[in-house]
């Protein structure tokens, strides 16, 4: 009852955001989204993609798209809205394709699906005595999974450094008066402006 | 009693929702989130208390520390246009929203 009225509010929210086109907006609701999903999350019983969810959805994602907003413009370009039938054939089509390959899944919180039979027993009773913390998520991410782990470690790392860099050097060229997009020094070329303005005459060697 | 409470709180997100699509400035936006977070963190407390499991109140704390954090960060961005700058440095953006 909670999930469907909680997927009705997701529902409502992705169409909020289709149809704004105030960006700040959009980035507000997209947020909201990513709330609405962690709860989603929490209802069903996952609290670590919950956490994950909230933290990066709502957290860092919007705030990377505040800083994309103060370097762009803040309103959608406004252009013709019309519904155009193939695109939208597609994407019904892939859906339903989709809804299709769930119908071979077992049911949510089916205890004899193959996840919870397969390894999660093992884990359940040994990991204990070969790892060690009463947590067994733990020790499943850190330990039998510890490759995999550092892997996304990694990629997560890359990505965050690739976004700083996209970011923060701008700021950091212009704050030094170099306009990244032309080469030139900006407070040179003003100089030259003022000098020019006061009738003095150019230095040699200056264009 | 937990299932009155969970009522009363999925209506205010509704309640909040809509607010979202039809709020006028900035500020209204991100009190929606803000408090949008808030009932985030009453959901899982109490759906913890509902399914008679509350391991997770923990957790539902968490939330409200990281939703405090995301607040102050988009109101710092709202301000400045950046978070790096957490000098009195007003020269670039003094007029707070103006770049939005």
């Amino acid at each position: 009852m909670i999930d469907i009225l909680l997927f009705a509010f997701l529902m409502l929210t992705a169409l909020g955001i289709l149809r704004l086109r105030d960006l700040f907006a959009a980035a507000m609701l997209s947020s909201l989204f990513s709330l609405l999903a962690a709860s989603l999350f929490m209802v069903m019983d996952a609290v670590d993609v919950a956490f994950t969810e909230a933290a990066v959805g709502a957290g860092i994602s919007t705030i990377l798209m505040l800083a994309t907003l103060a370097i762009t413009k803040r309103q959608e370009k406004a252009r013709k809205r019309q519904l155009r039938p193939g695109p939208a054939l597609l994407v019904l089509a892939c859906g339903a394709m989709l809804i299709y390959g769930t119908l071979d899944m077992p049911h949510f919180g089916t205890a004899d699906a193959p996840v919870h039979t397969y390894l999660a027993p093992r884990y359940l009773e040994v990991s204990p005595i070969e790892v060690g913390p009463p947590n067994i998520v733990t020790s499943v991410l850190a330990s039998y999974r510890g490759y995999d782990t550092f892997g996304e470690t990694t990629v997560v790392f890359a990505a965050a450094v690739g976004v700083l860099l996209l970011l923060g050097g701008r700021r950091r060229f212009r704050d030094a008066g170099w306009d990244i997009t032309m080469g030139v020094d900006l407070r040179e070329v003003q100089e030259i402006v003022a000098r020019r303005q006061e009738g003095l005459k150019l230095p040699e060697g200056d264009p | 009693m937990f299932a009155v409470a969970m009522i009363a709180i999925l209506i205010c997100m509704a309640l909040l929702i809509s607010k979202a699509f039809t709020a006028d400035s900035v500020f209204d936006r991100i009190l929606v989130i803000n408090s949008f977070g808030t009932k985030t963190v009453l959901l899982i407390a109490v759906l913890g208390f509902l399914s008679g499991r509350p391991d997770f109140l923990d957790l539902a704390l968490l939330y409200a520390l990281m939703n405090f954090i995301g607040t102050i960060g988009v109101l710092r961005f709202t301000r400045y246009g950046d978070l790096s700058s957490m000098d009195q440095d007003t020269t670039q953006k003094p007029d707070g929203v103006e770049w939005l």
